[in-house]
């Protein structure tokens, strides 16, 4: 369940929020607009401060701008135009995880992906609409960071389909370098974003990293100071990600309810099942109270060693989802047209609970269940007893 | 000493004469008078365009012919960044050249509301650039003095559709005849942008600002950008061949 539901908020962690992102105090106020004029300066250098202090995290700059991509006919005059949204990624990097994260080989469609600065991916619905070929050129149309109308050649190497319903109709992918040319943004991004090594999307580690970042390096008083939001800080990530956290608490909760009412049942079964057992072992003398602290440690053993090969059996299968996962792309391919941004393989996740959670259904519900059925044992009469061996 | 009292008393009542005849001007007057200093055949001016950011000011120098209201080619000159970007407007069309892309893009559509080389100026305020008189109907609200000087204070509200400011407030210097101070309104009466101009000076006959102020009162923290008139020569000939799409890639 965590790692399914993680896989939710990986989509949109990786497209827009990251677990933990950096941007300009003035930027976050208004980020709404996309204010590159408002974007973050000495990136190189906040980069390798954040990869130093903060290593649980990898880091990465992104450029994400607004425009226009008009397609020339063969006199350089406009033929077609489409607004388009343009994410300036770090492809080139020697250490950067983007194109692994993206999964870009997986979902290229057409082409290959861009080796230089002037090259592009267009989304496949973009360049559909647009009607073009691999290996044409494209100008993109935009606002530098200081405002001025600036115009950008990009050649089209291939296209891609996220899968991600309208946030990529009219999404261009270019290495951060490419928009940094294009936008008058050296050293600069709009934001940095961070992600655990893992891409295991913790609520409550991204908030303590936020919480030390800004009280460490965020001024109040600095409209051009970085501040670090958590995942949960953007748009209404909060309210989901307590809605995933209280839905989680539920289905846990109701499935412990329904494997100890099993458990417990199964306990008070078996104890019953040896009412007769029982009254022969009283009959030839033993104590009520040893008989039933017998029938006690018999289910405590059980139910240890029953949960701990089920937690076996149950994680080696967690680890298998976790590794392979299960494609659900087919399926999701049909829901194109949705606004969520889903993934297209849901993920398992190994977590520290599984450990230990198996042992409160399985050792205590069998305790309990042989507990109460072994409270038969206190009700028998001896004179009963005798009555019931005779026949 | 009678002879100087008598000169002295004709000049004053030319002098009434004169500041009654202003005082009783028409508003259509004043705006024919407004027109009349900021529009000619043509001009030829160099400028200055400091466009102050959030964080820093650039400057963008550009030379700029115009022919009546219809024609303008603009060359920016400098930062290197712009240098030989042109600006083209013809009639109702607007297309720029970036020798970068070696493209000529036409601008229209919700591209015209965007700003000029950063500036707190859209393209659209390049494309309404026409007479005043022969868009809007004005009412005198009074007078004002600014800086000692008297101003009449007009408000302008559209005669034609499709403006991007369909009102207007003018403070309008009695003597300059110029629009030193301007509020433009959207529809619902929300102040959209305000300009300012200053450094009047008396050009081939007629006043004309050297600096104007223009402020986006919708950005926050806005700065303005100043424009500043470095040379103009009115009514020069222009051949048309300078407003030709040709001339854009030269």
């Amino acid at each position: 369940m965590t790692g399914i539901m993680n896989g939710f908020f990986r989509g949109t962690s990786i497209v827009s929020t990251g677990h933990v992102k950096i941007m300009t105090r003035a930027y976050n106020k208004e980020s709404q607009l996309l204010p590159n004029d408002l974007a973050l300066l000495g990136v190189d250098q906040l980069l390798a401060q954040l990869s130093q202090e903060y290593s649980d995290y990898f880091w990465t700059p992104r450029i994400i701008s607004i425009g226009l991509l008009d397609v020339p006919d063969k006199n350089g005059e406009t033929l077609k135009q489409s607004p388009v949204f343009a994410v300036g990624i770090d492809m080139f990097s020697k250490h950067s995880r983007q194109i692994e994260i993206w999964e870009l080989e997986r979902k290229l469609t057409t082409g290959r992906l861009p080796k230089k600065a002037d090259e592009v991916l267009l989304s496949t619905r973009l360049y559909k609409r647009l009607n073009l070929n691999v290996g044409e050129t494209v100008t993109f149309i935009s606002s530098t960071m200081h405002g001025a109308f600036t115009t950008f050649n990009f050649h089209v190497t291939g296209t891609f389909s996220l899968n991600l319903g309208q946030v990529d109709k009219e999404m261009m992918l270019i290495d951060i370098s490419g928009v940094r040319l294009a936008l008058d943004m050296e050293d600069a991004a709009s934001e940095i974003l961070g992600y655990s090594h893992s891409l295991y999307f913790d609520d409550q580690a991204s908030v303590d990293v936020r919480e030390e970042y800004n009280l460490n390096y965020s001024e109040s008083t600095d409209h051009f100071s970085p501040v670090m939001l958590a995942l949960r800080d953007s748009n209404q990530m909060g309210t989901l990600v307590d809605m995933n956290n209280a839905i989680m608490v539920i289905i846990l909760g109701i499935f412990m309810a329904i494997v100890m009412i099993v458990l417990w049942n199964m306990g008070l079964m078996s104890g019953l099942r040896r009412y007769g057992e029982i009254g022969m072992r009283l009959a030839i003398g033993e104590s009520k109270g040893q008989v039933y602290r017998a029938m006690i440690m018999e289910a405590i053993i059980i139910g240890f060693i029953g949960t701990v090969i089920g937690t076996a059996i149950g994680i080696s299968l967690t680890y298998y989802l976790q590794e392979v996962g299960l494609d659900y792309t087919k399926a999701l391919e049909s829901l194109s047209s949705t606004n969520m941004i889903l993934p297209n393989v849901f993920y398992a996740k190994v977590t520290p609970d599984l450990y230990y959670i198996g042992f409160i259904p399985g050792v205590l519900a069998t305790v309990l269940g042989t507990m109460l059925a072994g409270r038969a044992i206190y009700k028998r009469e001896m004179a009963q007893l005798f009555k019931e061996l005779e026949t | 000493m009678k002879n100087k009292i008598i000169l002295n008393l004709i000049i004053l009542s030319y002098s009434l004469c004169f500041l009654m005849g202003k005082e009783n001007i028409t508003v259509d007057e004043l705006l024919s008078a407004i027109d009349a200093n900021l529009y000619s055949k043509s001009q030829i001016y160099t400028s200055k365009m400091i466009v102050h950011g959030r964080r820093s000011s650039r400057t963008i120098e550009s030379k700029t012919w115009v022919v009546g209201i219809k024609n303008a080619f603009t060359e920016y000159i400098s930062p290197p960044r712009e240098a030989g970007t042109k600006m083209l407007k013809n009639d109702d069309k607007l297309w720029t050249y970036s020798p970068q892309t070696d493209r000529v893009i036409q601008i229209s559509g919700h591209m015209l509301r965007q700003s000029v080389m950063g500036s707190d100026m859209s393209y659209n305020d390049m494309m309404e650039e026409q007479p005043l008189l022969a868009m809007y109907k004005a009412t005198l609200e009074g007078t004002e003095i600014i800086n000692d000087r008297k101003h009449h204070v007009l408000l302008l509200e559209a005669k034609i559709t499709g403006l991007s400011y369909p009102m207007r407030r003018l403070w309008v210097d009695a003597e300059y005849m110029l629009p030193m101070k301007e509020e433009l309104y959207a529809k619902s009466g929300k102040i959209l942008k305000s300009t300012s101009m200053d450094g009047v000076k008396k050009i081939q006959g007629r006043w004309f600002p050297t600096r104007f102020l223009f402020k986006d009162e919708l950005k926050r923290n806005s700065k303005g950008t100043e424009w500043i008139i470095e040379s103009i020569h009115f009514d020069v000939e222009i051949p048309d061949i300078q407003f030709s799409k040709a001339l854009l890639r030269k």
